[in-house]
C-alpha cells in the first residue's frame, strides 16, 4: 500500500490554509525503463478533500501532476480542533485517506 | 469437492482482486474525464470539458516562474477575487497531454490553489478559471524549462 500523506492545516485570518503533500510516482505512460518497455501510466485521477466529512474540494488530475504531488488550498471558517481528511484515488483504482486536526 | 459456501467466498476473494488490479474501476473514476486529460490542444482541452472560448482575465492571479530548471517539479499557484468561480484548470500547452488538473471548489473554500506541474519543454502555462454560470476566463505565462520533466 501506499505511503502516508503530509497534511498539514493551519488557522490563517478567518480560514485554514491546508498544505497536501502526497506519496505516489505519478507514471505518465511515456517513461521507458532501463530495458525500452515504456512504464505504464499510473497517477492519481481524483481527489477529495474534506471538512469535518463534508466535501469541500475536488480535483482532477492528470498525468501531468508532479511526482509526490504537493498542493495547497484554503478552507473558509475552518477552526482549530477541526478535522481536514483528504483521499485520493489513482488509476489503478488504489485509494488512500488520511485525517489531520486544524492547528 | 468445494461446497457452495467455499466457492462464493472464492468468486468474491476474485472480485476483489479484480477490483484491485484495476480491472472493475471503482465507481468515483467513472467521473475523471478521460477525453479532456488526452486531448493534446487547448482547443480540444476545451471542448472536451464542454466550455465556451475563454477571454484572458486580469482578475485572476496566476504564480509560475520565469524559468523552471527542473521540468518534472514547476510550481503554479492561481487563484481569483472574481466572484461564482467553482472551478480552476491547469493547462501546459506544449505537454504531451495539455491538461494537468482540474480543481473543483465549494463556497467553503477560497478560489485558490497551489500544485506542481510537470512540464516537457517551454511553453505556455495557463490557468483557465469557470464560473458557475458558464463564463470562462484565463491567464497565462510562460515557463522556460531546462530540463524536461517528460519521457527521457
Amino acid at each position: 500500500m501506499s505511503d502516508p500523506m503530509r497534511i498539514r492545516a493551519q488557522v490563517q485570518g478567518s480560514g485554514a490554509v491546508v498544505r497536501v503533500l502526497m506519496s505516489h510516482e505519478m507514471e505518465t505512460g511515456l517513461r521507458k525503463d532501463a530495458a525500452g518497455a515504456t512504464v505504464p501510466a499510473w497517477h492519481i485521477t481524483e481527489v477529495v478533500a474534506a471538512l469535518n466529512g463534508k466535501t469541500v474540494m475536488t480535483a482532477q488530475w492528470g498525468t501531468a501532476i508532479a511526482k509526490n504531488p504537493f498542493t495547497q488550498f484554503t478552507v473558509k471558517g475552518a477552526k482549530s480542533g477541526d478535522k481536514i481528511s483528504i483521499s485520493w484515488t489513482d488509476s489503478r483504482g488504489d485509494k488512500r485517506t488520511d485525517e489531520v486536526v486544524v492547528a | 469437492m468445494s461446497t457452495r459456501r467455499e466457492m462464493l467466498a472464492r468468486s468474491a476473494a476474485v472480485a476483489a482482486l479484480l477490483a484491485a488490479a484495476g480491472v472493475l474501476p471503482a465507481r468515483a473514476q467513472a467521473a475523471w474525464n478521460k477525453a479532456a486529460f488526452e486531448a493534446k490542444k487547448i482547443d480540444d482541452v476545451i471542448k472536451a470539458l464542454g466550455l465556451a472560448k475563454p477571454v484572458e482575465s486580469a482578475e485572476i492571479s496566476f504564480t509560475a516562474p520565469d524559468i523552471a530548471e527542473n521540468g518534472a517539479v514547476v510550481p503554479i499557484a492561481a487563484s481569483t477575487s472574481l466572484a461564482g468561480v467553482k472551478r480552476i484548470a491547469f493547462l501546459v500547452e506544449k505537454n504531451p497531454t495539455t491538461l494537468a488538473g482540474v480543481f473543483d471548489f465549494t463556497d467553503a473554500v477560497e478560489t485558490s490553489v497551489s500544485t506542481r506541474v510537470k512540464m516537457a519543454q517551454t511553453s505556455n502555462v495557463l490557468a483557465v478559471a469557470i464560473t458557475g454560470d458558464g463564463k470562462v476566463l484565463f491567464a497565462q505565462k510562460e515557463v522556460k524549462v531546462t530540463l524536461g520533466g517528460c519521457g527521457g
